[in-house]
Formats: C-alpha cells, structure tokens, sequence
C-alpha cells in the first residue's frame, strides 16, 4: 500500500499550500486578473458609447432617416404604393381623399408644416403647397364633397402636376437616399434614375475638391517649412535644441483663436502686413493686399497653427538617424547635396509620411479657422455642415455631409495606421 | 551641420549661413503671430494695427482700457466663470475614467485589446465638426443640448483620449516587481495600490489631467453647438467676438491666454522631467 502511495503522489499534479492543484490555482488568478482589468475599462468603454459614439451612431441614422412622411401621412404613403408613377395619370380618387384627411389631422396637431419642409427638400414647390392646403383643407365638409381630387387640385394647382405626385411617392418610405444624393449634388430625374443636377447648381462635389486640395496645399506647406527647421533641431546640441523647440511648442499649444485672431491683426486690410508695405511705399494705401477672408488666409493662417503637428513627428524620425551615415557617405566622394539626397532623405519618409497624413487629416475637419478666414472662397465642407445644422436647419444634409466627411478620415486613419501605427502617437 | 568643420568650402559656408537664415525665417513665422498681440493689446485706440503713438513709444498711445472692459463686461466675466466650471468638471471626469481604463489596459493579458484602444481614443481621431454635429442631434433628443452637464460630458468624452495615452505610457515603463516585492513582504493589495503604484503614476496622472484640462479649455467648436449662450467659455465668447464686432478686447484676452499656456506649458515639462526622475531615466 505504501509504495502504491507513494507512487500516485508523484503522479498527483502540484498543489498549492491549501491543497488546490497549481494549474487551476494559476488559472484561477489569472481569471480574477482578467476580469479586474476588463471592469476596470468598462467605466470608460460605456462613457465613450453614450457620450461620443451613440451621437456618431445617431448622425448616421439621421442621414438616411425619413420617418416624418410615412408617419405624417400615413394613409396616403400606403395607397400610394399601389399607384404607378410611371403611368403618366394622377393617382386615383382614393389616394386623394386619404391626402385630404392625412392633411386635415396634420393641420389640428400642427405637425404638418414639417413634411411640407422636408419635402421642399426634394422639389420645391412643397413648402407652399402643405401650408395652403392645411388651411383649405379644414374648411371642407365631408358631406359636399364630390370629388377630392377636383378640390384639391382647385385648392392648389400643383396637386394636378404629375411630378409631386412622383416624389411624394419615391419618398413615402421611412428611409431615404436622397441626402446622399444631395450631398453629391444629384437628384432623381422622373424616371427615377439618380442624375447629376446641372453644373451651375453644383456646389458639394466642387467643396469637397476645393477641401482636398487646399488642404493637400497646406500639408505641402508644411512640409516645405517644417522639414528645414526640423533638420536642424535634430542636428543641434540638445540644449539648444531644447530652447529652440520652445518656439515650436509655444505655439503648439496656444489657444487656436489665440492665433487666428492674431493672423486677423497681422492680415487684414488695416491690418499690420499692409501697414507695414504701405509705410515701406511698396504699395500704395489705396490698394493694399488683400490677404484674408479668402483662400490665402486660410492656407497661410492654418499652416501656421499646423506646423507644430508636422514638425514633431519629422524631429523625432531624424533624431534617430545616425550622423555617421551622412560622414560616410560624403568620405566615399558624394557631394552633400548627394549625401542628402541619396542617404538622408530617404531615410525621413516614414516622418513625412507621419507628419504629412496628420497634417492632412486634421486639415479636412477644420472648421474655426476656415469660417473666420476663409470669407467665400477659403471655407472647407465642414463650414457648410455647420451651415446646415444652425442656419438652414437642413439636419439630413448636414448628417450626410458629415457621414461622407467621417468615412474620408476614416480611411486616411487606416493608411496613418499602416505606416505609424496609431499606438506611436505622440503628445507633445 | 551642428557646426561648420575647417575644411569646408566657400559653397558650403554660403549654404551652411542661408540655410540658418532660412531656419531663423521659420521660427519667425512660428513666433511672430505670438509675440505681435500682446503689445497690440495695449493699443489706446480701437484699432488692429501698431498707432503712430504706439511706434514712438508715447505714453498715450498705451492703455490698459481693453483689459478693464475684460473685467468689466457682463458677457467676458460670465464666460470666465464658465470656462472653469466646465473645464474642470469634465477634467475631473476624464482624468478619473481614462486612470481606471488605463489601468486596466496595461495588463498584459487585457483581451481584444487593440480594438477596444480604437474605441477609447476614438474621439481624438473624429473631426470636431462630425464630433460637434453628432452631439448636437443626440443631445437636443435627450435634453442635455444647451445645458451645462451636456457640454461637460462631451468635454470630458474628447479630453479622455488624452488622459489614457498619457496614464498608459507612464504605465509602460511601470516595475511590476515592485508589486510582487510588496506583496511577498504580506502587503494587502488596496495598500500596494496606495502606497506602491499611486505615488508613480501620479505624475503621469497631472499630466493626463494637465491635457484634459487644456482641451476643455480651449475646446470651442463643440461648445458652439452643444452649448447656449447660458454655456460660453471664453473661446465661445472669442468666436462671436471676432465674428460680430471685433475689438481689441479679444487681443487682451489671447494675451493673457497665451501667459496662462506658458505657464501651462512649464508645469507639464517640470512634470515630466520628474517622472523621469522617479523612474531613474536620466533626462535627454
């Protein structure tokens, strides 16, 4: 018996003091671990859903909702269905007295005006329209009415044109594409194919392009400007480094309308760049430069506030080239003009690749410089987001605009993770 | 290039010079938008630019009247008190739920790990505008929009980010056997925690705070649609200044905006430089 004892005890798995074998003692810590650490995120994760994402989320949907109609006019949109817009004939009597008796209910809560708003989107001519039938429409009795076909159409002509009728129909669901189309300026022709609008209403396709491309202009102003003062802060003693990287810093993290405001001072009309030509005579007072509220304070004013995020990545790429890559290349008889070229530049990309994908990101979403400099000519689409939510209260477009500009930047986080890696960020 | 060796030639030198003259340009334009307010702000005279008086250093074309009207008008004081009360609301929210989370993730064995970061530091990574737009729909639907609540929790949603990759890298260069050390010599963990890992992280963690307060602070975009003019911060007051009628004022403000980041800016350095110290990293 002893000896069998002895036997199975060395077989017997490790144990703990208490008598718990090791492995499941270890597994069961690491478990504890685990699920400390995980409550100790869930704080955080559920703040960031509520606070930040559910509104992204919310955006989204907003883009593509269109409960208002189906809901204001609910048995209208539902005969609709049966009627065929393609047909060439206005929709048949029963359509029109569930209009006439959606309209009269939406008149008594109010909440009319609302589809006549949202569909003016789509065609105009709606606004008017629901406003006037609403309050033609009351006075109706049920009992003298003939037709409602013929009273409403004597109410308001455009009830006897086919073309409300037919976006009134494409827009009887509860979700819509047409924000989106709107967003790339186009619209639904009768046949019910999407169609770029005219060239002369085109306005979101051009803002984007103008958004890119001044914002691609400013990454390359950045680059031009912060690639020499970051060559020589890597290449200087770090203490004076160190000082110089102050006139980097300071701005940095100064107020962004801190320095708009002063590029307002030093630009504009009376401003202290015009003074200063003026008082040199190289122009004359009567036409002094016009440097703001335009495209060019918005490239100068921006790469200004920028160039701190261009020159921090650049500065910490070119800290970490050696020196001696550059003495052995020139002792091997290349000229420093082809030392630099060939040897150093090379070496830098990855830090203009950095310094130039966020630079261009944080471009394309500016929106208080751009709409305190830019005047006409120098706004970004986020300005005409901003534009839709407070002033045209057009909150479809708005989300759509939005929804379009988020995706851009999404996609340019996915390329700024594959050459950085979104862990490497630095602060400062 | 630090310095210029003997056997450099002419072509060199000429380059080696109008290269720092170009450098000395840059730094130029960097500082210079800076510095030009904060005399401008003393200007007597409602104007933008430097007055004939100002250039000759006479006495009267200095004031201090753009600094009384600060402390004096209704809509500037009420934003101070905002900006403060909102700040550090949303600091105190972020710096106490970006420390848990940064905790959490610097354990090793933290699952799904690389997309939940993506989600914490999410809202550093969306445009302000899109950020702005999304909680102005959602919050105008759960009555939060033009509240003061409402503006501190989107606050502290875009200030966390900052906390968490601070409060990590400090964590980063955190010696577990510290812990364990402490913990074989029969510490409970509530005391390892107080007496072991607080005090190290503790630099990180004003830092972090440091961040969170400063992106409140000078956060304005989100403020302009979330918040009302019951919610505006100085940089809202700012905005509707230079957009309605631009005076001088705003100069005085962006004055002592810049002092304030100064001295930001010193604390945070004094900070890190400690940090190092405590983690017996000799500064660079």
């Amino acid at each position: 018996m002893a000896q069998i004892d002895s036997a199975s005890n060395i077989e017997q798995p490790l144990t703990t003091a208490d008598g718990v074998p090791l492995k499941v003692s270890l597994q069961r810590t690491l478990r504890r671990q685990k699920i400390v650490a995980l409550s100790l995120v869930a704080p955080l994760f559920l703040f960031i859903l509520f606070s930040f994402l559910f509104p992204i989320g919310d955006m989204l949907l907003r883009s593509i909702d269109n409960t208002i109609v189906p809901s204001e006019l609910p048995q209208t949109t539902k005969l609709l269905q049966n009627w065929n817009e393609q047909s060439g004939e206005l929709p048949n009597e029963a359509v029109y007295a569930a209009l006439a008796a959606d309209i009269k209910k939406g008149a008594k809560s109010k909440t009319i005006n609302r589809t006549g708003k949202r569909l003016n989107y789509e065609y105009s001519g709606f606004s008017s329209l629901f406003r006037k039938s609403a309050r033609r429409v009351q006075r109706l009795k049920a009992d003298k009415v003939e037709s409602y076909r013929k009273e409403l159409i004597k109410i308001d002509k455009k009830w006897g044109n086919i073309k409300f009728w037919q976006v009134l129909k494409r827009e009887s669901g509860i979700r819509t594409a047409s924000y989106y189309l709107a967003a790339f300026d186009a619209e639904t022709n009768e046949k019910g194919e999407a169609v770029f609008k005219p060239e002369n209403e085109r306005i979101y396709v051009n803002l984007f392009g103008r958004t890119l491309l001044l914002s691609f202009f400013i990454t390359l102003m950045t680059v031009l400007l912060g690639y020499p003062i970051a060559f020589l802060l890597a290449s200087l003693p770090t203490r004076i480094s160190n000082l110089l990287m102050i006139l980097v810093l300071l701005p940095f993290w100064t107020s962004l309308l801190v320095r708009t405001s002063s590029w307002i001072a030093l630009l504009q009309k009376e401003g202290i760049i015009n003074d200063f030509l003026v008082a040199l005579n190289i122009i004359d007072s009567s036409n002094r430069l016009s440097l703001i509220h335009n495209s060019t304070g918005t490239v100068i004013a921006m790469t200004h506030i920028l160039l701190p995020f261009m020159v921090l990545p650049l500065f910490s790429v070119m800290k970490t080239i050696p020196p001696d890559f550059m003495r052995a290349a020139r002792s091997l008889g290349a000229t420093p003009f082809t030392a630099f070229r060939r040897i150093y530049m090379p070496n830098t990309i990855p830090g203009i690749g950095a310094g130039g994908i966020l630079v261009f990101i944080l471009a394309i979403g500016y929106y208080i410089t751009p709409a305190l400099v830019g005047g006409t000519d120098g706004t970004f689409i986020s300005n005409f987001i901003a534009y839709h939510i407070s002033t045209s209260l057009n909150w479809g477009l708005a989300a759509a605009l939005g929804a379009l500009l988020l995706l851009l930047v999404l996609a340019l986080y996915l390329l700024y993770d594959k050459i950085v890696g979104i862990d490497n960020m630095k602060l400062g | 290039m630090s310095s210029l060796p003997v056997y450099a030639t002419l072509g060199e030198k000429i380059w080696h010079y109008l290269f720092r003259f170009i450098c000395g340009c840059i730094f130029f334009f960097l500082i210079f938008p800076i510095i030009v307010i904060m005399p401008l702000s003393f200007n007597a005279s409602p104007y933008f630019s430097f007055t004939k008086e100002m250039l000759s250093l006479d006495p009267a074309g200095f004031s201090l009247r753009w600094y009384e009207d600060f402390f004096t008008n209704e809509n500037w004081l009420g934003s101070i008190s905002n900006s403060f009360i909102i700040a550090i609301f949303s600091t105190l929210i972020s710096t106490f739920l970006g420390t848990l989370a940064a905790l959490g993730l610097s354990n090793p064995r933290f699952p799904f790990r690389t997309p939940v970061m993506a989600i914490l530091i999410s809202p550093m990574i969306v445009p302000l505008i899109i950020a702005a737009a999304g909680m102005f729909f959602f919050y105008s639907r759960i009555g939060l929009q033009g509240t003061h609540l409402g503006v501190i929790l989107s606050h502290a949603a875009l200030a966390t980010p900052f906390v968490v990759i601070v409060v990590t890298a400090t964590l980063v260069g955190f010696d577990n056997s510290l812990i364990r050390a402490a913990a074989s010599l029969g510490a409970t963990p509530t005391r390892i925690f107080f007496q072991i890992t607080v005090p190290l992280i503790t630099p990180g963690v004003i830092s972090g705070a440091l961040f969170a307060f400063i992106t409140s602070f000078d956060e304005v975009v989100v403020v302009l649609f979330v918040g009302s003019f019951r919610q505006r911060t100085i940089p809202w007051q700012m905005f509707s200044g230079i957009r309605e009628q631009i005076s001088p004022t705003i100069l005085a403000v962006a004055t002592m905006l810049i002092i304030f980041s100064i001295i930001l800016l010193t604390t945070l350095e004094l900070l890190r430089r400690r940090n190092e110290r405590l983690r017996g990293i000799t500064p660079s």
